[in-house]
């Protein structure tokens, strides 16, 4: 009896945060009385207690056994069963101390499951964890002279990708290995990593990196430009490092990083085991229970979910892969039970390694679950932001050359739409098409990135053995076989997809399944409700394209024409209007320089003439120009009692009409001297991140949290104003805010001029006779 | 003169619809719709032709103010060291308006002589305009000439009223009812009130000139609201007007205080569109149509068409009627009124057998309130349900829980100088409720006391924030009077934001009235303008 053999015993578990620890964890508290389990964990920010209790008692694995025992007792068996040690395997000394040593090495089994499993992890840490975590653990049980059983769970994948038979045998055993030294590989891939590091700070990558963010950003001010420069920099040797391991992997006959460093570890193992008892369970690709505890139960998203996903959001209109070929896929609680069973057992010097895995008995191939996905999707379907069905794609299994080619065609010829997109002067709801390419080039990526990754594993047409299995099988009792059931037999496919799995992946995707059926506010609607709530302290305004459809140099246009004779008038705007290329590049190179330079031509201007002029162009341009709705928005702001602030780089006259709607104006005034204006800036307004600055200054001034504000912009270059309070607001975004409000889920106001109203085609002022 | 040889205008008349009738000319905004009307069961309403105007215009004002009625001649009311208030009528009189001299401008000149005469120099001229919106330089040039303009602007003596000057109203008492009269402070200081009006439609004049036109939401309210508007049937018909009522204790009460108010009233003719010239047709009756009227019309017709609706607004806003004065008499204000409402009938009143049950109007291009402006859905509605059906005496045209079927484009569109509150009127209390009795309790003091309205009514060219609520109760008798309001050719959301029916064209409006009135209802078409006025027996 596995229960008999286990109960009792010690067991320390590494990786029990992750799908397959925890489905042990709770069979093992099931079904073994008196078991006791150290789960080496690491702790985190609070502690090794408390990650066990959060990530993996409270996971609803644990339903099953909660119900049966009642909470109380439960926890009491948690309590008195489950001891955490704070250790992490990716880092010499397995960062244990003393005690937490002496606690491992003193456990009658270990079982080793702690895996990098991600396939498109950087090379340094797959080898770290996936290499040397066995290691380490290996070398500390040695160091302890402790000798315990020792179960290492690998995979089926260390096989390579490779035609044909692959047999439960040492890798060093098969017809293809090649053999490489794992110690260099560690080595070459700790020096890559500070190879590329260096590499990244190379001045002219640098330099490549500081303009991506600026075309990404826009003037959104240096702090912001800096922090994602920086960010670029770091996802740059980030996938440099991806490249590097799925690169090395490649070339030595591997699928991936995860699988070579498997592969790696293995071996590494087997050389440095010394009297130590090894015992190796490879499962294939692990989904969800089949049965145990619950069927469906899944933790996280594992690797054929977002294809499946993908697949049904219409997001993969194409999957290479071989239609025939076999997709060796294992439910959870068979490579659990089969991982008891080989517990149960002990080591046997003859039966070292035991793959878990279909492919070989029971196989599922490939064309038979895009088969069942159609239909299941068809009768299912997700539906999309317009409340309509997704229909699915139809595979044609072409070629991985041909997807990839066709993907990144598609890639390219988006990004060369966005880039002359985001060189057009649109904003507001024509915006939003950049916003959707974006978008659309994230799914076309992400599409690119599932193909380049999987692909491999739909076209592998390796067939796992699993004659051991069947063996160790074969020789369980009667209650074993059905407490523990790892038998791949016993699949029916068609009912573990279309019953079990499909509907497990789609509501962990957390996809819209039903139309959304208007019950309830939207989500825009909901923002407002949040942006207008009476617990907000403050709205902070942009004046230009947020407020008012108008610029200063309209406004400049307007004033200096209202009182010339009428072919002076159009001399004038012709000039305005010749130099504002020139204008309109100086500010988006600095706002600052330009409106410094700009607000030189009001040197000599009569200031109560300004004033006078200012109050009749309030009417006549800014009002015409303005957004009702917005000003509306204003007057909500203060109608729920928050403090509003408008900041702006217009000339204070200019702005003087709005007072009554703000209680705070942030804008820019000219020195004067002798009843003119000199043309110099008395107050610099604040730009771009200034504009966070300045408004931070005031909240605290006021006793206002920014974390409670809001704030409305229309330019990228307001971004830092934006990030600075709680609740951004993106008005007639231009395309490079539109993207980014969109990625970051910032509401989106489109506000417009008077339907009908009065246009401004040119900034000239209502005739004054003087 | 070409005008002085008209033939002698025939007075309005009922036409009764009949198979051989040629379609009905319907206004519909900037723009025109002719429509068949059912025969055997409609008739259409044509408004008088324009009365002759008056052979010497500036000798009548100047007989008017030396003979006025009730009252000392204005020079002997005149003496040196007095102030001297003179208050007119607003842009939003005549419609549209008229051609240059304007009425005000002639009168007021001559007012301004006698008193250089008399030797006051303390003189002050004021727009009279209540919650309406200011009038810029340009429409005060117009109306009253660049010589006043120039003399009196410059130094601060010639202006708009401002109703929310904390500084420039007073109360002057309440009236028995508990109304209270709040009054322009200088016009209350002053030694002599003169006031100017030009007496479009019956509801001018009287003492709404002053007791409306110089006030402010203080004492509006007690007449501008919904209990008022529902009892005044109709607001065109002083007897039986409950705002008119209002207007006539508050008047006894400016009287009490002291106010002396020297009343000149003027009256014009139907001549709205020319008795020739490119609209002349308009003011024509259908089959008198010449080949010339017939071809002008679908040359226009055709025009519009491929007009940008803001071109075509600006090429009717452009249109100067050729009004000619009929009358003008001063002096005491009720005595004055009496005599400008007889000679307002005698243009307008057209005799009509008996009510409707459906009554069918085509609204223009034009309104009191969107003059140099955008007419915008709210003033579509002020425009049929107020002033188009209350232009009654006796009985409504359309029987109760009749139908009004409504031509006009009715655009969400706004101006957003001149109607920021009606915005948001429109965006929130409507969206909110239509029922003006709703409306009035829930919104109607906070936006008459909101700080941002009456910033833009004092130093922009706002109507007031209470403005829209107005133009909501002038149609509340008609709400309550009517079972359903259908508009023509009106933007859907907007119509329905309002909470009447849209329907693409008269057919299909009269398909949805048959579900009010049956399927074989009468049919009366109001065709205004020119403007008339029915007398319903």
């Amino acid at each position: 009896m596995i229960s008999d053999a286990l109960a009792g015993k010690r067991l320390a578990i590494t990786g029990t945060t992750g799908f397959l620890g925890t489905a042990l964890v709770e069979r093992l508290l099931r079904c073994v009385p008196d078991v006791e389990l150290v789960l080496l964990v690491r702790p985190g920010r609070r502690g090794a207690e408390h990650r066990i209790r959060r990530e993996i008692i409270r996971n609803d694995v644990f339903d099953r056994l909660r119900d049966q025992l009642g909470t109380d007792e439960f926890e009491r068996l948690c309590a008195q069963q489950i001891t955490g040690v704070a250790g992490d395997v990716g880092i010499d000394g397995l960062g244990l101390d003393d005690a937490g040593r002496e606690l491992i090495a003193g456990c009658d089994i270990i079982i080793h499951s702690a895996a990098a499993v991600a396939f498109d992890n950087p090379l340094d840490t797959a080898v770290e964890v996936n290499l040397m975590g066995p290691v380490r653990l290996v070398q500390m049980l040695n160091e302890m002279g402790a000798s315990p059983h020792f179960i290492a769970v690998s995979t089926c994948y260390v096989a390579g990708s490779r035609r044909g038979n692959a047999p439960e045998e040492p890798l060093a055993d098969g017809p293809m290995y090649v053999p490489v030294s794992w110690q260099d590989e560690a080595d070459a891939s700790r020096r890559r990593r500070i190879t590329t590091e260096t590499e990244s700070r190379d001045p002219a990558r640098l330099e490549e990196f500081r303009s991506r963010a600026r075309h990404e950003l826009g003037a959104a001010g240096t702090p912001a430009l800096a922090a994602k420069t920086e960010q670029l920099r770091s996802r740059w040797v980030n996938d440099q490092m991806v490249e590097a391991g799925r690169s090395r992997a490649a070339s030595l006959g591997f699928p991936d990083a995860y699988a070579f460093t498997k592969a790696l570890a293995e071996t590494a193992v087997t050389e440095i085991k010394g009297d130590l008892r090894v015992s190796t369970v490879r499962p294939s690709i692990i989904e969800s229970a089949y049965a145990e505890p619950f069927p469906g139960w899944i933790r996280g998203f594992r690797m054929a979910e977002p294809i499946i996903i993908g697949y049904g959001r219409g997001l993969l209109t194409d999957f290479p892969g071989i239609p025939q070929g076999v997709l060796d896929v294992i439910p959870v609680d068979l490579v659990a039970a089969a991982i008891c069973a080989v517990a149960a057992r002990g080591h046997d010097p003859d039966q070292e390694i035991i793959q878990v895995a279909s492919g070989a008995i029971n196989p599922f191939r490939f064309n038979q679950l895009v088969d069942l996905a159609h239909r299941w999707f068809s009768e299912n379907p997700i539906y999309d932001d317009r409340d309509q069905p997704i229909p699915p794609p139809n595979w044609t299994y072409p070629g991985r050359g041909r997807v990839v080619r066709q993907l990144k065609r598609l890639r390219t010829g988006l990004n060369a739409t966005e880039r002359v997109l985001g060189r057009l002067p649109i904003r507001g709801r024509q915006a939003e098409i950049t916003a959707d390419l974006d978008e659309r080039r994230d799914q076309v990526e992400r599409a690119l990135g599932y193909v380049e990754l999987y692909g491999a594993y739909t076209e592998c047409e390796a067939l796992f053995g699993v004659e051991r299995l069947l063996e160790l099988w074969d020789s369980l009792e009667g209650s074993d076989q059905q407490e523990f059931c790892f038998d791949p037999r016993i699949i029916d496919w068609p009912h573990y997809v279309g019953d079990i799995h499909l509907p497990t992946v789609v509501a962990q995707g957390r996809v819209k399944t039903a139309p959304s059926g208007r019950s309830g506010p939207s989500r825009r609607d909901r923002q407002r409700i949040q942006v207008l709530s009476p617990d907000r302290h403050m709205a902070a305004f942009d004046l230009e394209n947020t407020v008012i459809a108008a610029n200063v140099v309209m406004a400049y246009g307007w004033l200096a024409t209202r009182r010339l004779p009428v072919d002076e008038r159009a001399r004038l705007v012709a000039k305005i209007l010749l130099e504002a290329p020139s204008l309109l590049a100086l500010d988006h190179r600095d706002r600052s320089d330009f409106l410094r330079h700009f607000y030189r031509r009001y040197q000599g201007a009569p200031i109560e003439q300004m004033a006078e002029d200012s109050g009749e162009m309030f009417s006549d341009l800014i009002l015409t120009q303005s957004y009702p709705a917005a000003i509306r928005r204003v007057r909500q702001h203060r109608a729920a009692g928050h403090t509003t602030v408008l900041i702006t780089g217009a000339l204070d006259f200019i702005v003087e009409p709005l007072r009554p709607l703000f209680d705070h104006i942030v804008c820019a005034e000219l020195a004067q001297s002798h009843g003119t204006y000199t043309g110099q800036l008395a107050e610099v307004p604040p730009t771009s991140e200034s504009r966070a600055e300045v408004l931070r200054d005031f909240a605290n001034a006021e006793g206002l949290l920014m974390s409670e504000s809001v704030a409305y912009a229309d330019s990228a270059s307001d971004l830092a104003l934006l990030e600075a309070v709680g609740y951004p607001v993106a008005v007639n975004p231009e395309p490079k805010l539109a993207m980014l409000a969109r990625k970051r889920g910032w509401l989106i106001e489109y506000f417009d001029k008077a339907p009908g109203g009065p246009r401004k085609l040119l900034p000239i002022g209502s005739r004054k006779a003087s | 003169m070409k005008d002085r040889v008209r033939p002698t205008p025939r007075p309005g008349m009922v036409l009764e619809v009949d198979r051989s009738t040629p379609p009905i000319l319907f206004h519909h905004g900037e723009g025109f719709r002719t429509e068949k009307l059912p025969a055997g069961r409609s008739r259409v309403i044509y408004p008088a032709e324009p009365l002759l105007g008056l052979a010497d215009p500036e000798g009548a004002i100047r007989r008017a103010l030396l003979n006025p009625i009730d009252q000392d001649p204005l020079p002997a009311q005149l003496r040196p060291g007095m102030k001297l208030t003179i208050a007119f009528d607003d842009i939003s009189l005549p419609l549209p308006p008229m051609r240059r001299p304007d009425i005000r401008q002639m009168v007021i000149e001559q007012v301004l002589e006698m008193a250089a005469a008399a030797g006051v120099d303390d003189v002050h001229i004021i727009a009279a305009l209540a919650l309406h919106r200011r009038m810029t330089e340009d429409e005060l040039r117009y109306c009253l000439g660049d010589r006043t303009y120039d003399a009196f602007a410059p130094s601060g003596c010639l202006y708009n009223h401002d109703a929310e000057d904390p500084d420039g109203m007073v109360v002057l008492g309440t009236t028995p009812h508990g109304e209270e009269v709040q009054f322009s402070k200088r016009a209350a200081e002053s030694d002599l009130v003169v006031y100017v009006n030009i007496n479009l439609v019956a509801m001018d004049g009287g003492h709404k000139s002053t007791a409306t036109g110089l006030a402010g939401y203080q004492g509006l309210r007690h007449h501008h609201n919904v209990k008022t508007m529902q009892e005044s049937k109709s607001f065109m018909d002083q007897h039986r007007s409950e705002l008119h009522a209002s207007n006539w204790r508050m008047g006894k009460v400016l009287r009490d205080a002291g106010v002396k108010i020297f009343q000149i009233e003027t009256t014009v003719n139907n001549n709205t569109f020319g008795v020739d010239g490119p609209l002349a047709m308009l003011q024509k009756r259908e089959w008198e149509w010449t080949a010339k009227d017939r071809a002008a019309f679908v040359a226009m017709t055709t025009g519009l068409k491929y007009t940008p609706p803001q071109m075509a607004r600006q090429i009717f806003q452009s249109w100067r009627a050729p009004y000619e004065l009929t009358s003008v008499q001063a002096g005491e204000v009720e005595a004055v009124h009496k005599v400008t409402t007889e000679n307002v009938y005698a243009q307008h009143l057209v005799p009509v057998e008996g009510q409707t049950d459906i009554l069918t109007m085509g609204l223009p291009y034009i309104c009191p309130y969107n003059v140099n402006s955008v007419m915008n859905p709210i003033l579509v509605m002020c425009l049929g349900l107020g002033y188009f059906f209350n232009l009654y005496r006796g009985r409504p045209l359309v029987r109760e829980g009749g139908v009004v079927i409504m031509g006009h484009p009715t655009r969400w569109e706004f101006h957003p100088v001149h109607h920021p509150s009606y915005i948001d009127f429109f965006e929130q209390v409507l969206a909110d409720t239509t029922d003006p009795v709703e409306i009035e309790a829930r919104y109607e003091r906070q936006f008459a006391e909101d700080e941002w309205y009456i910033h833009l009514y004092r130093t922009s060219y706002a109507y007031h924030g209470v403005h829209p609520f107005y133009m909501w109760y002038w149609g509340a008798h008609a709400l309550q009077h009517l079972g359903e309001v259908i508009i023509v050719g009106g933007d859907t959301r907007a119509v329905q934001r309002m909470g009447f029916r849209p329907a693409s064209t008269l057919q299909d409006a009269l398909e949805i009235a048959s579900d009010t009135v049956g399927r074989q209802p009468t049919v009366t078409h109001l065709h205004n303008p020119p403007i008339l006025m029915a007398d319903v027996s």
